[in-house]
């Protein structure tokens, strides 16, 4: 089963250099993520990043993640 | 028909569509529940289709939209997204703006 520290590094790896904060109940995660790459996208696009940072995972073995998404000046 | 045209079609055919797991009357996810109660408040009349009876239509729009998960909503043939983001634009209002725009 997933834990929020798997999401963690998965994010970190794809996103480098973001803070990633992931709490979850196993099927369930919330993240929060600042990183540089944000800026001056929208709320879809911030989170498209963030999924491909999951790959197969996002749907399967996660079945819900919930983001807050922040460019490092908000 | 390929799945990619099917989705086109559905997506063309009506303005406020919602992918999702069940039916609005019997949700089988409370992120899906939520997102069609959510558009029953800003009373937008929408088709909503049920991927979990359409396993071929639910790996397509993953690959369509590049959003991995359900519900999925579209106003106008564009995601919008899942259910945090619908929840974010309708604690702003702007859910409704997208209906009432979409609808007018």
């Amino acid at each position: 089963m997933m834990q929020p520290e798997d999401i963690k590094q998965m994010i970190e790896a794809g996103l480098p250099g973001a803070r990633v904060s992931v709490t979850g109940d196993g099927h369930h995660f919330e993240a929060e993520v600042v990183a540089r790459e944000f800026a001056g996208k929208g709320m879809l696009q911030r989170h498209q990043l963030v999924y491909r940072t999951l790959g197969t995972k996002m749907g399967n073995e996660i079945h819900a993640l919930s983001l807050r998404t922040l460019a490092p000046d908000e | 028909m390929s799945i990619q045209d099917k989705i086109r079609q559905q997506l063309s055919s009506d303005k406020i569509v919602l992918y999702m797991k069940g039916t609005p009357q019997f949700p089988q996810c409370g992120f899906s529940a939520k997102a069609a109660q959510m558009l029953g408040a800003c009373g937008a009349k929408f088709t909503s289709y049920d991927i979990l009876s359409d396993p071929e239509m639910r790996q397509g729009l993953k690959e369509y939209s590049h959003w991995p998960t359900f519900p999925q909503l579209y106003v106008n043939g564009e995601l919008v997204g899942g259910c945090d983001i619908m929840t974010e634009l309708y604690q702003k209002g702007e859910l409704q703006k997208l209906v009432t725009q979409a609808q007018g």
